[in-house]
């Protein structure tokens, strides 16, 4: 199988006035048209390490890395322009907060047209029925009407679905979806990451799903990483989670409640233990 | 006794009528939460009864002594709210010191310095962090200084609004070990609103699940860890929710 991405001994440094503080310290993995998950904590770097594939670290940040190569081209090679060919038509991110993530003053319909007439020229009849095909694909019951809405006019459900028919109707091949069901409810969250897991299949494409939740990373994808303190301290397969040996691993697993909780006390991480300073 | 007693309660948000006849009870000292999803008026029913949202008609009784509906000093002392977002509750350009104080300064309480650093060892915060601002702060710290927030004035009943639907899982499990630790030390009453039920599960007695403004079922914890809720709706939050779980 050709690898879609292969990084090597990434690492990412921002500069502090006491000294760089390394917040990506020397990851490698390799990614083909598969589903990975990447879990941990807040300040673990798996966002910093979603966001240094599509070069989107700003100075003073800095990306390095043997190897970062997606599809045969060397992403640190390429120049901001030759970048933004590849954001979105090659490789696209599913945000965090609908609530930020869309443009306020565009409709929804305009802006998912947009994030296609971005990488190619459409004659504006196909535009608009790509656009209404999209909206329909992401089970929005009623794509015309919610083509001529502003952002604020639907619910958080919904404007997440929005954002991931703006990212999916350029069909790219990598999708990283970082943290994109964090902000909603358990009932629309599993609606919508039916949504991605069923589009990645169709395409064929790779997933990257970042996320702190491990169940829920381990229910739709086939390989986890899991991050601590910008390293990747255990790889497994998704069904293997629960058999995880790294302390870490086990201690996030222990300390989720679960539906029939026993427990009186819920076991906490005692972060001293990995901590390096 | 009953701690927290509605009766009837409807709350709107000028035209829009956001609950209807919502009737609960809770006991004193049980720890009781409301589920159901976004926009089914549970964090509404704790707005109200903070007396956030003052549009209600019904009757809301804290300890015995029913709330009017305008700003009540004796209802602060016995009820007070945790919010959600701890990145957003806490005032940007207050020290933790300012925060924990302000209550103290508005009910005329004295003796200010034991009270604060009694208050920040109860909820495990360190005493270096006093007079720090919030943005010097974790999620899980400033979580931490909310919930010294409003134990500050030793209420009876608090009022929790998805207290730890925005922090990662390690730290959401040391806040619920905190809560259920407060609540056994200072005999409080809980009314959480979640849509968590695994959260459910670990911290309360009972729960109501509501839809569309309304309560569907109430129902005892020992229920939802047998996996056995009454009504359909509560089955199918039950079914996602397991599923998520394996």
């Amino acid at each position: 199988m050709s690898n879609l991405l292969e990084i090597e001994n990434l690492r990412v440094t921002f500069p502090t006035p006491r000294g760089d503080l390394e917040v990506v310290r020397g990851i490698s993995f390799t990614l083909g048209r598969e589903r990975l998950g990447i879990v941990g904590e807040s300040g673990s770097g798996k966002s910093m390490t979603g966001r240094s594939i599509l070069q989107l670290i700003r100075a003073p940040g800095r990306v390095t890395a043997d190897k970062l190569v997606f599809d045969g081209i060397d992403l640190l090679k390429q120049s901001e322009r030759q970048m933004r060919a590849i954001r979105g038509a090659r490789i696209s991110m599913v945000m965090q907060d609908p609530k930020f993530s869309l443009n306020p003053v565009m409709t929804i319909g305009e802006q998912i047209a947009e994030a296609l007439l971005t990488h190619q020229k459409l004659p504006r009849r196909e535009v608009n029925s790509r656009m209404l095909a999209m909206l329909e694909s992401v089970r929005i019951a009623d794509p015309e009407r919610v083509a001529k809405l502003y952002p604020h006019e639907v619910s958080g459900g919904m404007g997440q679905r929005v954002m991931i028919a703006m990212m999916l109707i350029p069909e790219p091949d990598l999708l990283i979806a970082d943290e994109p069901t964090s902000a909603l409810d358990v009932s629309v969250q599993a609606q919508v990451l039916d949504i991605i897991d069923e589009l990645v299949k169709r395409k064929g494409m790779g997933l990257i799903f970042i996320s702190h939740d491990l169940n829920l990373v381990s229910s739709y994808c086939d390989r986890i990483l899991v991050m601590n303190t910008g390293e990747v301290v255990e790889e497994c397969k998704a069904g293997e989670l629960m058999a995880a040996k790294h302390p870490y691993t086990r201690g996030l697993i222990a300390s989720i409640p679960r539906l029939d909780e026993t427990r009186d006390e819920l076991p906490v991480l005692d972060r001293s233990a990995w901590a390096k300073a | 006794m009953t701690a927290l007693s509605l009766k009837n309660l409807d709350i709107s948000y000028g035209d829009v009528q956001i609950t209807h006849d919502v009737n609960l009870d809770i006991a004193d000292g049980e720890s009781f939460a409301l589920v159901g999803e976004s926009g089914s008026g549970k964090s509404t029913v704790l707005k109200a009864i903070a007396g956030l949202a003052p549009e209600w008609s019904g009757e809301i009784t804290v300890l015995g002594s029913p709330r009017g509906h305008g700003i009540d000093r004796a209802f602060s002392r016995q009820c007070q709210m945790v919010f959600q977002d701890p990145y957003g509750s806490l005032h940007p350009r207050k020290t933790v010191d300012a925060t924990l104080g302000e209550a103290l300064t508005i009910h005329g309480i004295g003796d200010r310095n034991a009270r604060i650093e009694e208050v920040m060892a109860s909820v495990g915060l360190d005493r270096k962090f006093r007079f720090r601002f919030p943005h010097q702060l974790s999620g899980g710290q400033r979580q931490r200084v909310a919930i010294a927030r409003a134990l500050m004035l030793k209420p009876k009943v608090l009022l929790l609004d998805e207290p730890t639907s925005a922090l990662d899982v390690s730290v959401q499990a040391e806040i619920l070990n905190l809560l259920k630790r407060l609540r056994r030390e200072q005999n409080l009453t809980f009314l959480m609103v979640t849509h968590n039920l695994a959260v459910v599960s670990f911290l309360c007695d009972r729960l109501a699940v509501m839809r569309q403004g309304r309560i569907v079922e109430v129902a005892d914890v020992a229920d939802l860890k047998r996996g056995d809720l009454k009504e359909p709706y509560s089955r199918e939050l039950m079914q996602i929710s397991a599923a998520h779980a394996n």
